[in-house]
């Protein structure tokens, strides 16, 4: 689960770690008081959506007056944000971050993240800040420094001294970085973070540290512990249709082609969305029901993809393990009946109580295609696509 | 033969009583498994499915030998449980609960070191050895005792490879699932490695998804020290970048880890890849034949 800049910095903020004086607003007026609050003559205004790239996209702007920060925040707010990292139709803007702007020295960059192989929280570091850590790895693998933390005994001070003279945070920059170090291994740690990353971490007047930008995403399977991060979420961040899927239980993903898939299991899925993309069809979701799934289960699975103004078939594949053929195929009668869907249903079962299902289906009458295995059902769901057209 | 699990495994399920673990305990049964009882902290002293329960592993190990444990609990208690069974000295620990919280999967691991225990999942089907012992929520009948192994990340896909390959007449020594979570037990290496001591197995299907590098690294062990054939496959080669793609390891996170350079990888390294997931069947008998 992702959060905004200004939530992340809030809560970085109540761990001890320094971040600038700032706080959202979501007009241009309140965006003016905060400004006048803050005080000093020279603010920053950046759009708060998650997706990262705002800068080049226009939603990251310099104030010299709190007349420019009012005239910034008006021209953000309510517009929609094109950066790199979101579609061509941009992200709807609806605050933005009132920031008293730094004076930066030096940028640096630090993130927290599970290294899968070391199965272990990972502390990432480099001299070059500012800079997608991606590319400072691909082209001078000698700046990232990566120190990985024992769970048993935590983040120790020797381990952020070593990190911070090898990117040159020595002298009385040290012990503030092995401070704002530990702080931030502290909150990742104790919120069940998946990921953490200061970026840019600079030295600012005074030769002060400070988390200039920053951003956080947490475990979706462990926020339930946590209420404060629970709250952070937003949901207009988030494709309404995977939404609502998962309020029925159900993984869906949107996304670009005409086949609707229903399937259990992750790997079948992708397997499925594989073997149509062979047959030169194109999946337009991903979507995954799970175990013990119900004919309601099913039937919304069917509303939620037939949602996609692109579907132009459906293509079922269950094979079921702690799933019951019998409960699918009543599903799939379900839906059938009660949503007019007048695309074709092309339907593989497998598994647990076959027959059953099977018998089901057959004895409705409907006019769903029956497939017999992977192979017949993406070929029969691709080719039912190519006859409309 | 197989590896892991046999029917000398003295089986329990921790979580016993409850709903999910009652049903997949009583096919577990059907299917010849030696469940000598279970785990509901409790709930010890009583009897469930005609096996005692126990309040605790240790006394599971203590007065019933228990040896291996599926652990049935729900996900945000499961990390728990997994670390009682590796203290009360289980060897085998068999992770179904799907949507553990990945730092509690670092304690875990953590934890484990210097333990003789194997850990398989979390959010596994399970492990099978075909009607000997079965400790999961595969559909057992689709399993047939024979000489090949499998390990998959995805339960139903594995699923899929196993209704192939017995429709092909290529029973399996034992199919194991090691979980879709990005922090997880036993890897492919792990899993490779015994099957390769393993007598009674003839070649291995390893069936891997997007995300991370287990499967290439699995490739590169295998080039090294493997003297049986290995078919892969990876699932996800439609799978957009960024993307959680259900399990929460199958996300394309830098090139090298989409399926088309995966599946690259573990051919240039001698492995018998499957591009079309419908053909894992057919390429088994073309790799025994090769």
């Amino acid at each position: 689960m992702n959060i905004h800049e200004y939530q992340t910095k809030e809560l970085l903020r109540s761990y001890g770690v320094p971040v600038p004086d700032g706080r959202v607003a979501d007009s241009d007026a309140s965006a003016g008081i905060i400004a006048e609050e803050i005080g000093g003559d020279r603010w920053v205004v950046k759009a708060q959506i998650h997706a990262g790239g705002r800068g080049k996209g226009g939603g990251v702007q310099l104030a010299d007056s709190v007349e420019d920060v009012r005239k910034h925040a008006d021209h953000i707010i309510g517009s929609r944000l094109i950066t790199p990292q979101t579609s061509s139709a941009g992200k709807l803007v609806q605050r933005v971050l009132v920031e008293s702007a730094q004076d930066i020295k030096q940028e640096f960059y630090l993130g927290l993240i599970i290294d899968r192989i070391k199965q272990r929280i990972t502390i990432i570091a480099s001299a070059s800040g500012g800079m997608e850590i991606e590319e400072v790895a691909k082209t001078d693998p000698d700046k990232v420094v990566r120190e990985a933390v024992d769970p048993a005994i935590g983040l120790p001070e020797f381990q952020c001294r070593k990190i911070a003279a090898r990117i040159g945070l020595t002298g009385p920059l040290m012990p503030q970085a092995v401070k704002l170090m530990r702080s931030l291994y502290r909150c990742f740690r104790d919120k069940d973070a998946l990921m953490a990353e200061i970026n840019p971490l600079a030295i600012v007047d005074g030769d002060k540290l400070l988390a200039v930008d920053a951003k956080m995403s947490f475990d979706g399977n462990a926020v339930h512990r946590y209420p404060e991060i629970t709250n952070y979420r937003d949901f207009d961040e988030e494709d309404p249709k995977e939404v609502e899927a998962t309020g029925h239980g159900l993984n869906y993903i949107a996304l670009d082609g005409n086949v609707g898939c229903i399937v259990n299991g992750a790997g079948l899925a992708m397997a499925t969305m594989d073997a149509i993309t062979l047959h030169n069809g194109s999946p337009a979701n991903f979507l995954d029901v799970g175990g013990g799934a119900s004919p309601e289960k099913i039937a919304n699975a069917f509303r939620i993809v037939r949602k996609d103004p692109n579907v132009k078939a459906i293509l079922l594949n269950i094979f079921a393990g702690i799933n019951r053929c019998d409960w699918v195929a009543e599903g799939v009668v379900q839906a059938m009946q009660k949503q007019a869907i007048s695309e074709p249903v092309i339907v593989r079962l497998s598994g647990t109580n076959y027959e059953l299902g099977q018998e089901i289906l057959n004895k409705s009458g409907l006019p769903f295609i029956n497939a017999t295995d992977l192979d017949d059902a993406a070929r029969k769901a691709v080719d039912a696509v190519n006859s409309l057209s | 033969m197989s590896v892991f699990i046999n029917k000398d495994s003295r089986v329990i399920y921790q979580g016993f009583t409850g709903q999910h673990a009652t049903f997949h305990a009583e096919e577990a049964i059907k299917h010849g498994t030696n469940i000598v009882g279970g785990v509901t902290p409790g709930k010890g002293g009583t009897t469930h499915l005609d096996r005692p329960v126990f309040d605790t592993v240790s006394d599971a190990v203590r007065e019933a030998g228990a040896n291996v444990s599926g652990i049935f609990v729900p996900p945000q208690f499961a990390a728990d449980a997994i670390l009682e069974a590796i203290e009360a000295g289980i060897k085998t620990i068999i992770v179904i609960a799907d949507g553990i919280p990945v730092q509690d999967m670092v304690r875990v691991k953590r934890y484990v070191i210097g333990h003789e225990t194997i850990i398989f999942g979390p959010n596994t089907a399970g492990v099978i050895t075909p009607e000997e012992c079965k400790v999961g929520i595969m559909p057992a009948n689709i399993y047939k005792p024979g000489r090949i192994g499998v390990v998959s990340r995805s339960g139903t896909l594995n699923y899929e490879a196993v209704a192939q390959m017995t429709a092909r007449g290529h029973g399996q020594s034992t199919s194991v699932g090691i979980g879709g979570d990005p922090i997880n037990g036993a890897n492919f290496v792990n899993v490779l490695s015994a099957f390769n001591d393993d007598p009674d197995t003839d070649a291995v299907v390893l069936i891997g998804e997007i995300g991370g590098q287990q499967e290439v690294d699995a490739a590169e062990w295998a080039k090294e020290n493997m003297d049986k054939p290995v078919i892969g496959f990876i699932a996800g080669v439609s799978a957009p970048p960024g993307r959680r793609m259900g399990h929460a390891g199958a996300i394309i996170s830098a090139k090298a880890d989409t399926a088309v350079a995966k599946m690259d990888a573990m051919e240039e390294l001698g492995v018998h890849v499957v591009r079309n997931p419908a053909d894992i069947g057919e390429t088994v008998d073309r790799a025994l034949k090769g």
